[in-house]
């Protein structure tokens, strides 16, 4: 299934895919597949530390720094978790690791816009107001997607709240550190964000003619419509406007009179308030002109900002009124006709976009797009002639300044964070595939090291395949019974 | 008559005014461009990729009555032929897909009217994807703009799905397009585990999870492939019956059957089957059953089919690959294990195409998907045959499309780079000899905003 669409389909397929999953595997061929995974991690959080220290230097390389321009032959020093140099002739500073850049190109890490990945949940959907949610709670580092994505020259990436809501959850900007902890992975310095959403997925027009045996289509939730969803948003922002007023209040008279009391604090309003005060970053769901309008305008009337119009497919056919409201748009590179709302969608969207002056980026929105985002990127090049740069800085510099984390990271120079992707010939080819992903100085992905350890984690799987504890109970299927679910795992026959 | 000079500018004015007449029509069913006729062409100082032979760096292709009439580096033009010049540009065979269902389904959320995808019930063999196609389906044009000329489009659904179509995708009825109606039956076997057929998938899946049905399962499953060999048993004795009395009319006549009827040349090894099958365990039961039942068997999706290679070498079995863009299926698969499936499936020999992997609106990714599979281990010769000469291998079409040969059918891309970047332009498209307008759905609506004023 199409789980970029991430909607309100999400719950259903995410239920699908749980009851796919236990039927494929028997318990205790899951509980074998889970210990690989996590001797996995281990070793690669092995490589990970050992790498820490030492500064890397990349010789000879073709570097494509995205607001500098692509410079031959150049070198890019990485010390103390920063880009500390980029230029002809670097020393190598003792201890440092070399790399042979010759015939290589040095990107900065790749930034994703718009994903779920990593977050073991992604709709708290049974309100329309859920702001109170955060994916910073559900976030499991252990997914192996995050590896993917590595190995697909992904640094950085925005995980967001799903769209079932018109008010949707907090989001979490992630620095895909394979092998640390959850909070090792959230960017500090990233602004805090929420997710808003519009149109299709809200009202659950296509999600209500659920027709599996044993699952029960949800109840119809207020908004329908997007009538309905102005209203919400409406309302959230008159409840808000209050409860800031109400702090505003507190604030001044509190000075001089001590005994006044603090208003109560809403877990709801809260993420608002911030909002309002530009604290906060809204992320907006949508894909209709007419939706984005109302947004922009609902936010007008109460004075707030809206930072992304996220996916936006026809966010061509307002990019004047886009521009105007200085906000930016992550779009897909050419996905369309997935839905209604998504038949008018063109791959020309991010050209007139950028033309008339939006921030614009795309987003994969989706764990398996995350690996290739920059042949998407390559695809608008075709779609309306983007150059390289403007194609590149629609998966780097541009999602850092939707983000708000610019200073840090989205290009190569000099003390910007030390997140770089290393390609075995230039990124936009389709031929072109990662050698090195770098994170804050350290290699988390190596493709070398990748192929190496291969032989050592077969070996470790097919030990643990045929421990005891690890073979299905007889009666209850598993790889040796023959029953439904042991197909998937038949031994290859060329190992 | 005079060589007429073909200028890109000529071309341009007649695309523009197609453009113009079409802009309205950004909607369900959208119109895409007509072709032209099937005039005689010449294109001219190309570096031609023929595909069944080596690279010509600079030669000249001639078209006339819809077939490639002559190719190579001393070609002489003939009299009245309409000249490209395409110097700095590359020309390729047209690309085929043959994984998808383009035409059968246009919104799969929201608007489940534009789905004709899938038959009610398990056994249609007389359901054909060409009386299904919607030609004027807005996935058509911006799926050949990148250069894939034609497809198979195949229904889906039930244990008998019905029968693929071959058709080029340039023309305003399905008959202009169809190439080969019945290219092939579709017949996704009921899955061990669940998965294929009416009464598999996730129901199959929540009554193996409860444990206590697996057998019933079984036993279902069991009764499905009985009616499947008993009807395809059916056929064959239909055939050789309506067949006896062709030549005996003495004989009692037989009463004709529509569902048999179909079933035909398919169990007489004619027409090939397209077997949907992604695990190691399917993949063998399908190519079992075709054995067993005579059948021609060709493998549609092949997740695992590199681990059984070998076998299927060793069985002679093609396989359409749809799985280069899909994450690997096991948490503990290399991060590449579907990248360099199709270099794998390569080396072992085992005969293969690639496709985008999407059924309709996607399939235009065509040319990237094989591309990334040269990222990783296929070499660019084979990736490129892979999406050319590869799938008309498979579907026995080899000596009419796939490559740039005296005879063949003219399905022609002319870029402005390697057809398989992302980045890379279509210059001029023909298709069945005919020049087709680069117009589409979605140029037409970046024509209309692309300069949309601001409002004051």
């Amino acid at each position: 299934m199409r789980s970029r669409h991430e909607s309100t389909q999400s719950l259903e397929t995410s239920s699908m895919r749980h009851a796919t999953r236990y039927a494929k595997l028997t318990l205790a061929a899951a509980g074998a597949l889970a210990a690989t995974a996590i001797a996995a991690s281990a070793l690669h959080a092995q490589a990970a530390k050992a790498g820490a220290a030492a500064p890397i230097l990349i010789k000879n390389a073709t570097v494509m720094t995205v607001t500098r321009g692509t410079l031959t032959n150049t070198d890019v020093l990485l010390s103390g978790g920063k880009i500390s140099q980029v230029g002809k002739n670097i020393a190598a500073p003792a201890g440092a690791t070399t790399i042979d850049g010759t015939g290589k190109f040095v990107m900065p890490g790749i930034i994703d816009p718009h994903s779920h990945m990593a977050s073991d949940a992604t709709n708290e959907g049974s309100l329309s107001v859920t702001s109170m949610a955060r994916i910073r709670d559900v976030i499991n580092p252990t997914a192996i997607d995050i590896y993917r994505a590595l190995a697909g020259g992904v640094t950085t990436i925005n995980v967001l709240h799903g769209s079932a809501n018109t008010i949707g959850g907090q989001n979490a900007v992630l620095k895909l550190k394979w092998g640390r902890s959850g909070a090792e992975m959230v960017m500090p310095d990233a602004p805090p964000g929420i997710k808003f959403a519009l149109g299709e997925n809200v009202t659950r027009k296509n999600s209500n003619n659920i027709n599996i045996p044993g699952i029960q289509a949800p109840p119809r939730r207020y908004p329908g419509t997007r009538m309905g969803q102005e209203e919400v948003i409406r309302d959230a922002f008159m409840r808000a406007k209050d409860y800031k007023a109400a702090w505003d209040d507190y604030t001044a008279k509190s000075a001089k009179d001590k005994t006044l009391m603090p208003p109560r604090r809403d877990l709801e309003l809260e993420p608002l308030k911030e909002v309002l005060e530009g604290k906060r970053l809204v992320h907006a769901h949508s894909y209709r002109s007419d939706e984005m309008l109302m947004l922009l305008n609902v936010a007008d009337e109460f004075g707030f900002h809206v930072q992304t119009l996220q996916h936006g497919l026809e966010g061509y056919k307002i990019a004047n009124e886009i521009a105007k409201h200085n906000t930016g748009l992550s779009s897909f590179a050419d996905e369309w006709s997935y839905k209604i709302e998504a038949y008018d969608a063109i791959p020309y969207n991010v050209a007139i976009l950028m033309r008339a002056g939006v921030l614009t980026t795309i987003n994969s929105d989706d764990d398996g797009r995350a690996r290739r985002l920059n042949i998407d990127a390559a695809k608008l090049m075709r779609y309306g002639g983007l150059t390289e740069t403007e194609a590149m800085s629609t998966i780097t510099i541009n999602g850092a300044k939707q983000l708000g984390i610019e200073k840090h990271v989205g290009s190569i120079e000099v003390g910007k964070d030390a997140d770089v992707a290393i390609f075995n010939a230039n990124p936009l080819s389709v031929y072109a595939s990662v050698e090195y992903t770098i994170i804050d100085g350290e290699v988390f992905f190596s493709k070398e090291k990748d192929v190496a350890m291969r032989a050592a984690e077969a070996k470790e799987r097919a030990e643990l395949e045929k421990m005891e504890a690890n073979m299905a109970p007889a009666g209850r299927g598993g790889r040796q019974g023959g029953a439904p679910g042991a197909q998937s795992s038949n031994a290859p026959e060329n190992h | 008559m005079p060589r007429t000079q073909l200028s890109a500018a000529l071309l341009g004015a007649a695309l523009l005014s197609l453009g113009t007449s079409t802009r309205a029509s950004a909607q369900l069913g959208s119109y895409n461009p007509a072709p032209g006729p099937q005039g005689t062409y010449a294109i001219k100082n190309a570096h031609i990729f023929p595909v069944s032979g080596p690279e010509i760096p600079s030669g000249t292709i001639v078209i006339s009555k819809g077939k490639i009439q002559a190719v190579g580096a001393n070609v002489t033009i003939p009299a009245g032929a309409q000249v490209i010049d395409a110097a700095g540009m590359n020309v390729y065979p047209g690309m085929m897909d043959a994984g998808t269902s383009i035409g059968l389904s246009e919104i799969p959320q929201g608007a489940a009217a534009t789905i004709d995808i899938a038959e009610v019930g398990n056994f249609n063999p007389n359901a054909q994807a060409i009386y299904g196609i919607n030609p004027h389906s807005a996935h058509v044009g911006v799926a050949r703009v990148v250069g894939i000329t034609h497809v198979i489009s195949r229904p889906t659904g039930g244990i008998l799905s019905g029968q693929a179509a071959l058709i080029n995708l340039a023309g305003f009825t399905v008959p202009e397009m169809s190439v080969v109606p019945h290219a092939a039956m579709v017949i996704d076997l009921p899955k061990a585990g669940g998965g294929g057929g009416r009464g598999g998938g996730a129901a199959a899946f929540l009554a193996a999870a409860g444990g206590a049905n697996a057998q019933a399962q079984n036993q279902q499953r069991q009764r499905q492939m009985d009616s499947l060999r008993t009807l395809l048993r059916d056929a064959d004795a239909y055939g050789k019956s309506q067949d006896a009395y062709a030549k005996d009319k003495t004989l009692p006549r037989p009463k004709r059957d529509a569902v048999l009827e179909s079933l035909v040349s398919t169990v007489r090894g004619v027409e090939p089957v397209m077997f949907p099958a992604d695990r190691a365990s399917d993949i063998k039961a399908a190519v079992a059953f075709a054995e067993e039942m005579k059948l021609k068997p060709i493998i549609v999706g092949g997740r695992e089919a590199p681990e059984i290679a070998g076998y299927l070498k060793q069985h002679n079995v093609p396989v359409v690959y749809t799985h280069v863009l899909a994450l690997p299926s096991r948490e503990d698969d290399p991060y590449d294990q579907n990248y360099n499936a199709p270099a794998k499936l390569a080396a072992a020999g085992v005969q293969f195409s690639i496709t985008s992997g999407d059924c309709c609106s996607e399939v235009r990714n065509l040319p990237s998907v094989a591309g990334m599979a040269s990222a990783f281990g296929l070499s660019k010769a084979d990736a490129l045959k892979s999406v050319t000469l590869g799938p008309a291998q498979i579907f026995g079409v080899a000596d009419k499309l796939g490559s740039l040969d005296v005879g063949k059918i003219a399905n022609i891309v002319v870029t402005d780079g390697d057809m398989l970047e992302a980045k890379t332009n279509t210059k001029y498209l023909f298709i069945d000899g005919r020049l087709v307008p680069l117009d589409t759905k979605h140029s037409q609506l970046y024509d209309i905003f692309k300069g949309k004023p601001l409002q004051p």
